[in-house]
């Protein structure tokens, strides 16, 4: 899936997160994490998001986490979210549920 | 009649994911995500992705799970009981149903779902809300339109608007359409809900609308807060008096077919096949709790 433009999807709520997807310059994934728990969970945090990037078919794209203790479901949700929208754009909700 | 216990049903907004992520801690007999309503347009996507992927958690394998999809007439819809179906819902509810085509449409579509994703045939279930006069007007075909249907319910907000009145204390507005859909429920053998008590500071009118429905003969209640929960589980629960007469009744059936015989007394009166069924409803509602 390949990113065309910048998008957000969540909220910065305890127990969300706000995610923010652009285009990348390189052919590369970058990940920026800052989190309410950080110091114990940014590693689990970056398994759960690269594993979803990667469940998405996304090779490149920079993607930052604003993370204020989301369990691992709302993570994915809103990793999903936010690369349909940079991705589809209007055409979000066409998702083809067998790709997720 | 089924034995399952549906007496709450607890509405959870799909976007909202603090919610999403703590609702399993209470005691609700269901939980009700909502893509439809109480969502924003600008969110559907996003929280048809965060329920989709809370299904899935295990935290809420142990609870029966109901999804208010958006209506199939809606750019929505379709995507909703796509995800829906995939993540293994439980129940799907149809908001503002009208006719029996819109059951027979959305069967068709949760059928094509199963299929699609290999899900058991017949696996989801499905809940028909009906809200408008027309809505009660086919009640009846509503509630014989599919074999998927767990039951039909009110939903209150839409129906009176459509009524051009507005809810009462005494509920008298409604009272028509809720006969009409206990009677539809119970003709087709299946469950009646009723709508929402959306003032959820008001213990005693909530206690007052849900004490009127239980006495109706109603399933149990969609709920907007989960403060609603034990009250209502409360009205529904049997007394000890009606515990220990259930108990007798069971007690007497079973010596009765230890000595073969069909029809047995207790204190004077026939114990026969509904009266059996109603003592094991009554202590399978015990589990829960006993009224004080």
């Amino acid at each position: 899936m390949e990113i065309f433009q910048r998008s957000y999807a969540g909220t910065l709520e305890s127990s969300d997160l706000l995610v923010e997807v652009a285009p990348a310059y390189e052919s590369s994934i970058e990940v920026e994490i800052s989190s309410s728990v950080e110091k114990q969970f940014e590693h689990a945090i970056r398994r759960v998001v690269m594993t979803t990037l990667d469940e998405l078919g996304v090779k490149s794209a920079r993607i930052s986490i604003n993370d204020k203790g989301a369990l691992d479901c709302v993570i994915r949700a809103r990793v999903q979210a936010a690369v349909l929208r940079a991705a589809q754009g209007e055409e979000c909700h066409q998702l083809v549920w067998g790709a997720i | 009649m089924s034995q399952k216990l549906r007496r709450s049903m607890l509405f959870v907004p799909g976007s909202n994911a603090a919610m999403l992520s703590s609702s399993f801690i209470y005691d609700a007999d269901a939980i009700m995500f909502d893509l439809e309503d109480s969502v924003s347009i600008r969110e559907k996507d996003t929280a048809r992705l965060l329920v989709y992927n809370a299904l899935q958690h295990p935290l809420y394998d142990d609870i029966e799970t109901v999804v208010r999809v958006n209506s199939l007439d809606t750019q929505f819809g379709k995507a909703d009981v796509l995800a829906m179906v995939k993540a293994g819902v439980d129940v799907i509810r149809l908001a503002k149903t009208d006719t029996l085509q819109d059951v027979l449409e959305m069967e068709m579509m949760i059928e094509q779902a199963e299929m699609e994703f290999g899900r058991e045939l017949g696996s989801t279930k499905m809940l028909a809300a009906i809200e408008s006069a027309m809505g009660i007007n086919n009640a009846v075909a509503i509630a014989n339109g599919s074999k998927r249907l767990i039951g039909i319910a009110l939903g209150a907000e839409d129906y009176v608007r459509d009524l051009r009145t507005q809810r009462s204390a005494e509920g008298i507005e409604l009272l028509f359409a809720r006969c009409s859909i206990l009677q539809a429920a119970r003709a087709a053998g299946i469950m009646a809900f009723d709508t929402v008590y959306s003032d959820s500071a008001n213990e005693e009118g909530f206690l007052q609308e849900a004490s009127l429905i239980h006495g109706l003969g109603f399933d149990g209640k969609s709920l907007i807060n989960p403060r609603q929960i034990e009250l209502l589980h409360h009205v529904f629960a049997p007394s000890q008096a009606d515990v220990d007469h259930a108990i007798a009744v069971i007690e007497a059936a079973e010596e009765g077919e230890r000595q073969g015989t069909g029809v047995v007394s207790l204190n004077g009166k026939m114990v026969d096949g509904p009266i059996i069924e109603r003592a094991r409803w009554t202590l399978e509602r015990a589990k829960s709790g006993i009224k004080r």
